[in-house]
């Protein structure tokens, strides 16, 4: 007590801004106004370069008649099939990517023994240090013959639903493949995300439904998936974001061509997207054609920042997604309470601290 | 419904730690069992071993039986998830599910056994446990209404009327009103003495006063010190424990000269 009657004063002085706090500020103020100033700075220079090629004429104009631009009445319907194609590609993915993703972050929040649980965390964030080419390599020396024969199949006996008609690729070429590899490339995000959200489910709740005599999976259905829904959505998200960005794989893998095409295991006719388009066309392109790939980065960059923004939207909006999420929230407060007031000595703080049930099944 | 609880020979452990040492006890059915004791000695830790719940933790395991009217809870091919259907537990602190309405509330547990229920059997049941739990009155008019909108007290309550909407066999509850003001606590106690006519009811708490008011049997639990398993130390009728107790360490604690 005398003790803390003693701190009082001294931590009142402290207030005072001192040079070192001062100095702080600045650096991380500016830091967080040069990452604005840059951002702000991208899509300027993304909207003065393509200008000319969105207003231009683009049948009367020879340099956008001709080349990788040629054939388009215009911006929009050159840069129309390429966002269709973009969004498309990205969320086949996402079909493929999500199950598997929340099965893995479930498996490893709530089902696999800790060890192993390390383990396969450890896996899925290495999965997402693996540089895009790699994917791409892989995808066209081991995915492409690998899926072959399935999309054969698929193409023979499923032919008469429209996404898988159209003549069936020889090489395996597809979106289908391109779409498997970018799942993989997404997968770390997601699973990652869901997982430190899995985990977050408090404990509390988790033992109301055991209690009831919950099965492992019906606990999970009534705590687990409740309290995570909106984090997994924006996990999601996040993902397509991810997708739809990437260039490398779809490059390397789809045999393209700028036209809307829902058809999933066609080769030379599957949708281009706009970041392999401009990575296979802008070495080739010059001037105005230049400015219209410009153009359609300008479209992929308000698409990715409308994904994301909508992403952070949803994650920063209350897990569960109600507002009832407001009592549970104060937990990881109490906790640091009981936490500092155990550092300071607090025997009974200790106490609490170690009955607020730990470790998980 | 009620049944008798036997407790034989019971080591519990969280790995390698021993927690409970050597605890043997016979809970009548039909009866209230207080559990008292210092903090850390063990209570709730043997609460939960009652219906298994104390293996949810990893590395919690214990050694000895637990006879729910002579089956062993432990015994080979007993599944936890359905002695916990069968015994119910109230928490420390109360736990509705937040996503969901009073009256999802009261169900869970029975949607869990039965998902298809004909809705007026449903209505009768929430009208019945909320009854039971004394709480009809107050949330009558809003039982689709988030159950995280009442006060602490009567979540309680709710999470009290959720356990009991299963009709379990024996009900648990961890110090159910500490997180409660005067007048909840008393609804809650005025509760248990009517809920022991149809349960048998094991509760913690630290409340002397509760415990005298509230059970038929009291045992008391000490430590000889941290790190020490916590032991059985005196298991009588609650009059006894109070009045006139055969362990000085007993009389000591319920009198308020511990430490
Ligand atoms: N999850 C856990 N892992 C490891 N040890 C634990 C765990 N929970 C409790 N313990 C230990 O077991 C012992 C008994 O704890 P328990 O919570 O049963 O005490 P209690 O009598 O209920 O105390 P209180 O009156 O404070 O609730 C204590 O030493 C405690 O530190
Ligand atoms: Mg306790």
């Amino acid at each position: 007590m005398s003790e803390s009657s003693r701190v009082g004063p001294r931590m009142s002085a402290a207030t005072k801004a001192r040079p070192a706090d001062r100095i702080f500020r600045l650096l991380s103020t500016s830091a967080a106004v040069s990452i604005m100033v840059i951002l702000a700075g991208v899509a300027l220079f993304l909207i003065v370069r393509s200008l000319p090629a969105i207003l231009a004429n683009w049948q009367t104009t020879p340099e956008l008649s001709t080349g990788p631009t040629g054939g388009f009445a215009s911006f929009f319907s050159y840069v129309g099939p390429l966002a269709f194609g973009t969004v498309w590609a990205s969320v086949i993915a996402l079909l493929m990517a999500t199950p598997v993703a929340v099965g893995i972050a479930l498996f490893i929040s709530h089902y696999s023994p800790r060890k192993l649980a390390g383990f396969l965390g450890y896996i899925v964030d290495l999965l997402a240090a693996v540089p895009s080419v790699v994917f791409g390599l892989w995808g066209i020396l081991v995915m492409r013959p690998f899926l072959l024969p399935m999309q054969v199949w698929l193409n023979e006996y499923l032919g008469w639903i429209p996404l898988f008609s159209g003549k069936v690729t020889s090489t395996g070429s597809s979106i289908l493949t391109g779409a498997v590899v970018l799942a993989v490339m997404v997968l770390p995000i997601i699973t990652s995300i869901s997982r430190e959200i899995f985990l977050q489910t408090p404990k509390l709740h988790e033992e109301a439904a055991l209690a009831l005599g919950s099965t492992r999976w019906e606990m999970i259905r009534l705590t687990v998936f409740p309290y995570a829904r909106s984090g997994v959505v924006s996990a999601i998200l996040l993902g397509l974001g991810r997708a739809l960005g990437e260039t490398m794989a779809v490059a390397m893998i789809i045999s393209p061509a700028i036209l809307v095409s829902f058809k999933l295991t066609t080769e030379g006719e599957n949708s281009q997207t706009i970041a392999s388009n401009i990575a296979l066309n802008f070495p080739i392109a010059s001037g105005l054609q230049r400015d219209a790939l410009i153009g359609t980065g300008l479209v992929l960059f308000v698409i990715s920042l409308a994904v994301n923004m909508l992403a952070r939207l949803i994650l920063n909006a209350k897990p569960g997604g109600r507002k009832l999420w407001v009592r549970p929230r104060t937990e990881p407060r109490a906790k640091a309470i009981a936490i500092a007031a155990a550092e300071a000595g607090a025997e009974t703080a200790i106490d609490t601290s170690q009955r607020s049930p730990a470790g998980r099944s | 419904m009620s049944k008798s609880v036997n407790i034989k020979d019971l080591n519990v452990y969280y790995s390698d730690f021993m927690a409970v040492q050597d605890v043997t006890m016979d809970i009548a059915p039909r009866s209230v069992t207080a559990f008292i004791g210092p903090s850390g000695c063990g209570k709730s830790t043997l609460l939960r071993t009652l219906n298994r719940m104390h293996e949810v933790i990893p590395g919690a395991h214990v050694q000895g039986q637990v006879l729910v009217d002579g089956d062993d809870l432990y015994g080979a091919g007993v599944d936890p998830v359905t002695v916990r259907r069968q015994i119910g537990m109230v928490f420390q602190r109360p736990n509705p599910f937040p996503t969901m309405s009073i009256k999802e509330n009261v169900l869970a547990g029975v949607r869990l056994n039965n998902k298809r229920i004909p809705r007026a059997t449903a209505e009768a049941l929430v009208e019945k446990s909320l009854q039971g739990a004394n709480l009809w009155n107050e949330v009558k008019d809003r039982l689709d209404k988030p159950g995280q909108g009442l006060s602490g007290g009567q979540q309680q309550r709710l999470c009290i009327a959720r356990a009991i909407a299963v009709e379990p066999e024996v009900l648990l509850m961890d110090e159910p009103c500490s997180a409660l003001d005067p007048i909840s606590t008393l609804a809650v106690e005025d509760l248990i003495n009517e809920l022991k006519d149809s349960y048998t009811v094991v509760i913690v708490t630290h409340n002397m006063q509760q415990a005298a008011r509230v059970s038929d049997k009291t045992a008391f639990f000490n430590i000889a010190g941290t790190g020490k398993p916590g032991r059985l130390i005196e298991y009588s009728d609650t009059t006894t424990i109070f009045n006139n107790p055969v362990q000085q360490a007993t009389e000591d604690y319920v009198s308020g000269r511990f430490g």
